[in-house]
């Protein structure tokens, strides 16, 4: 079947990939900083302490100028679905459309509203509610990122839905199981402990920055304190949560299980690489050249995450093409080429039923419908055309994986020296902790981005995991279209956020502003 | 969806504020009291505009995929003029902005001018359609021009919209409504004087062409042929006047449809007559959805292809061949259940900060100004 151009989709792929990358630069710190400043605010409003509200409306401020841009760079992303995937759009819309309708509804409501009494409202509601309206800004973001991860996670993890042959879409049947899947939970989990993170590490920088200049060093201190606790807590939890991402992955994707291992071959008991590079002469799954240039390897840590059993058999990408390997359910995998079978019988017998039905050949299009449901689960497959197709790109999952993690257990120790001095030692004069606070910040932005470049480059080629794959999911635009629209999005992205942080510094360098009561208290500011 | 849609265009009046903020203001105060009073507003626009996305793609995935995916140029102008507006009001004013401040308020323009129109002008396709076919099988390889199920005809993907009078008519028609309804707001809502007396003006320099569009619009469509479905056959074929004579068939809507107009126009006709009168923004304002919302249902109501195509009428949406399936739209339908949760506590934030009216002095202690 002649599928769409693989130019149009590559752009489509690439402006979908800009405009997300942009928006997740913003999000994270949206919802970190929401948590931070709510819990400034509480301890404000708790003891009464005007510099705790001169530390919260500061954040507050930095978090109106992000959320902003958070707020442009997300419109795109929804109805890009429906300007650039426009199969994808119908063939699973039933199911796909709903979360983020709820989201809509649920969420962004809630934050749009409050967040105008949280910025409008210090002089017109009681400290109570305004604290009890920054404390929604936080949830609605919150929700929103619930409702968009549920949907993200069906992607990797379609269920909770049936085929429907007469209107060739998927349907949703449970909608439970689609809003409660393990993965869609363990997802929302993972990235909302990412997003703390980043705020964490945002306030800690910036609060380092003013200690080094030796500006606001009470503010700085307070900051220092509830992000360091916030930071530690969340980096914790990514671990805890990265376990459990990494169990599901094995499950569900093993292929891009193999791809963040750089796993070709499969074995049993197979060791977890700590640290490792790979060998760019490995041009083919196949070819016999050893992946590794150097692998420092944890043993049997790999099959004991991935199947919570140091000697379960973990499949390496030449498995999975060439299938015969057990599944935990003692089946037999099939290969690619039987899979790629399977999906060109799917496909060909859902074009037969819908011209039987048609022809009003009852009991024919009752004969292909049952072929199809028998083949469904390979439907994707028969879109692809080699096994090279099947296999996302290595080196990008790899590496991206493998420095994600050692960033997040550098941040974990990061938090752990930046408690002990908040608590025991003089964190005014330890000023080489100051520079590393202030330098961490990238790592953390770069290790959020990372996380998201091994979920979806990972899962590549599927739009929906073994059903549909890019190829067949776009819009038929010419790639000339989508090309002016990327550079479009890409210099305008770009100029905003040189625009935000200009903005964001010259707010920084500026610094705080003592609360009213505060400045009565003390004059000299 | 034409409730949420009729909310939408009534909620556009912030775009159409946007639009004036040159022409309606004299000095640099008064445009930053204006830009404060929209700043305050702009995200209910904002998120129900997102919502409409989320809801029309749940609720009719097949328009979505067929409108979105075709009409590529209108709906990504569109959506470029609100990616602009969302940063305008936060970064306009403050230290450190780059670009300068007329920077963004060119982008405000440039939002309130073509976010408004182009609205109005895919709307119109509701009724005047569009060029597109659909074939559910070309996924499974049965379509001759490849596995996308739903196919624009015109290369030009949505700019060809822009060539059809009557698009043009209801996009300047929303465009002038928006305005309209931003001068009802501004004499509601403001503290000063000045603005006030020439957003009154501004009602009826606005409000005129926004009748005049609307009429053209109006006659047009219900004197030309409509887009029915034959409900045994399923089959899309051409009436003649068959906007005309769904609002015959469906009395109750037309009834509403007039009452809303006719409380469009008493908010405005009063509120250029009667210099006491400040509510004009809530009569406008409600008839404003109701209309918007009748016009809808007639679009896609009486047995109607609400999205016809022109080159194709077989392949024009209906209610029943573009919808979701019946459990999804009970989980929508469920869900929906939460929206009176939702509009109460946004009338409690909007009543919270709007009891007293805004002057120059309240931006001072509000402690955040755009």
């Amino acid at each position: 079947m002649d599928l769409i151009s693989a130019s149009a989709v590559n752009w489509s792929r690439a402006q979908f990939a800009l405009t997300a990358g942009y928006h997740w630069l913003f999000v994270p710190l949206t919802i970190g900083l929401g948590l931070i400043m709510a819990v400034m605010e509480s301890l404000y409003v708790k003891t009464g302490d005007e510099k705790w509200k001169t530390v919260a409306t500061f954040w507050q401020k930095i978090f109106g100028i992000n959320f902003a841009i958070g707020v442009a760079t997300g419109i795109i992303l929804e109805f890009q679905f429906g300007t650039n995937w426009s199969n994808y759009s119908w063939f699973v819309g039933d199911i796909f459309g709903a979360p983020l309708a709820i989201e809509g509804i649920l969420a962004f409501f809630l934050e749009a509203t409050f967040i105008s009494i949280m910025f409008f409202g210090w002089n017109r509601v009681s400290k109570k509610m305004h604290l009890t309206s920054t404390w929604l800004v936080f949830i609605g973001a919150s929700l929103s990122a619930f409702w968009i991860l549920v949907a993200n996670a069906w992607m990797q993890y379609p269920t909770g839905m049936e085929f429907n042959p007469e209107t060739v879409r998927n349907e949703m049947v449970d909608f439970w199981a689609v809003t409660c899947s393990p993965v869609a939970y363990n997802k929302f989990l993972h990235t909302t402990f990412s997003c703390w993170a980043v705020g964490a590490a945002f306030v800690v920088a910036v609060s380092g920055w003013y200690l080094l200049k030796k500006r606001h060093t009470d503010f700085a201190c307070r900051s220092i304190r509830i992000g360091s606790l916030v930071g530690l807590v969340a980096f914790v939890m990514l671990a805890v949560t990265g376990d459990g991402s990494a169990y599901h992955v094995a499950q569900k994707q093993p292929m891009k299980l193999a791809a963040m291992e750089g796993l070709y071959e499969g074995k049993e008991g197979a060791g977890l690489v700590a640290m490792g590079m790979l060998n760019p002469a490995k041009q083919a799954y196949n070819d016999e050249t050893d992946p590794y240039i150097f692998k420092i390897e944890l043993p049997k840590l790999l099959s004991l995450l991935g199947y919570r059993n140091i000697h379960a058999f973990v499949p390496g990408i030449t498995d999975i093409v060439d299938g015969g390997y057990t599944l935990s359910d003692g089946t037999t995998a099939l290969s690619f080429r039987e899979r790629k079978e399977r999906g060109e019988l799917a496909i060909r017998a859902l074009a037969d039923y819908q011209t039987a039905r048609e022809q009003e050949r009852d009991a024919d299009a009752a004969n292909q419908e049952s072929i199809l449901r028998e083949n469904y689960a390979h439907f994707g497959y028969g879109y692809l055309d080699t096994a090279e197709d099947l296999i996302p790109n290595v080196p990008l999952t790899f590496y991206s994986f493998h420095l994600m993690v050692m960033i997040g257990v550098y941040f974990i120790l990061f938090f752990l020296v930046m408690l002990y001095y908040t608590g025991k030692k003089d964190l005014h004069n330890s000023r080489w902790l100051q520079y590393v606070a202030l330098w961490s910040l990238p790592l953390a932005y770069l290790a959020s981005q990372l996380g998201w470049v091994v979920a979806e480059v990972g899962r590549q080629p599927w739009t929906i995991q073994d059903i549909l794959p890019v190829q067949a999911a776009s819009s038929a635009i010419s790639s000339h279209n989508v090309v002016t629209t990327f550079i479009l999005f890409a210099v305008l992205f770009t100029g905003l956020l040189v625009a935000e942080v200009t903005i964001m510094v010259k707010q920084i360098k500026k610094g705080p502003e003592p609360a009213a009561q505060e400045k009565v208290s003390h004059p000299q500011g | 969806m034409s409730l949420l849609a009729g909310v939408l265009v009534f909620l556009l009046f912030v775009q159409g504020g946007q639009s004036m903020l040159h022409s309606l203001s004299r000095k640099e105060d008064e445009k930053k009291l204006l830009v404060n009073a929209l700043g305050r507003k702009w995200e209910y626009t904002f998120t129900t505009l997102v919502t409409f996305g989320g809801a029309f793609f749940a609720s009719f995935p097949l328009f979505y995929s067929t409108s979105f995916g075709g009409a590529y140029w209108a709906w990504m102008i569109l959506l470029f003029c609100f990616v602009l507006q969302a940063v305008s009001y936060e970064f306009q004013s403050k230290p450190g902005n780059i670009f300068g401040t007329t920077t963004y308020r060119i982008f405000l323009f440039i939002n309130g001018l073509l976010g408004t129109f182009l609205l109005g002008v895919i709307v119109a396709t509701f009724f005047t359609g569009s060029e597109f076919t659909v074939g559910k099988g070309n996924i499974a390889g049965l379509g001759v021009a490849g596995p996308v199920i739903s196919q624009w005809q015109n290369p030009l993907h949505g700019l060809e919209l822009l060539a059809d009078l009557r698009n043009l008519s209801l996009g300047f028609a929303v465009l002038f409504l928006a305005r309209t309804l931003a001068n009802l707001f501004f004499v509601n809502r403001l503290n000063h004087e000045v603005l006030e007396q020439r957003s009154r003006k501004f009602v009826l320099f606005n409000g005129l062409p926004f009748v005049i569009f609307f009429l053209i619009f109006l006659v047009q469509i219900l004197i030309a042929d409509g887009y029915a479905v034959n409900l045994a056959t399923q089959e899309i074929y051409l009436e003649q006047m068959k906007y005309l004579h769904n609002f015959i068939d469906m009395p109750v809507i037309m009834a509403l449809f007039l009452l809303g107009v006719a409380t469009v126009l008493y908010g405005i006709i009063r509120t250029v007559f009667d210099s006491d009168f400040k509510g004009g923004i809530w009569f406008s304002g409600a008839g404003t959805i109701v209309t918007v919302t009748m016009l809808l249902l007639v679009a896609g109501y009486n047995h109607t292809a609400y999205y016809p195509s022109s080159v194709d009428l077989q392949s024009s949406l209906t209610l029943q061949n573009s919808s979701s399936s019946e459990f999804t739209l009970s989980v929508m339908a469920v869900v929906s259940l939460l929206v009176p949760v939702v509009a109460a506590y946004i009338f409690y934030a909007w009543r919270a900060l709007e009891r007293k009216k805004l002057s120059l002095e309240e931006l001072h202690s509000d402690g955040h100004a755009y």
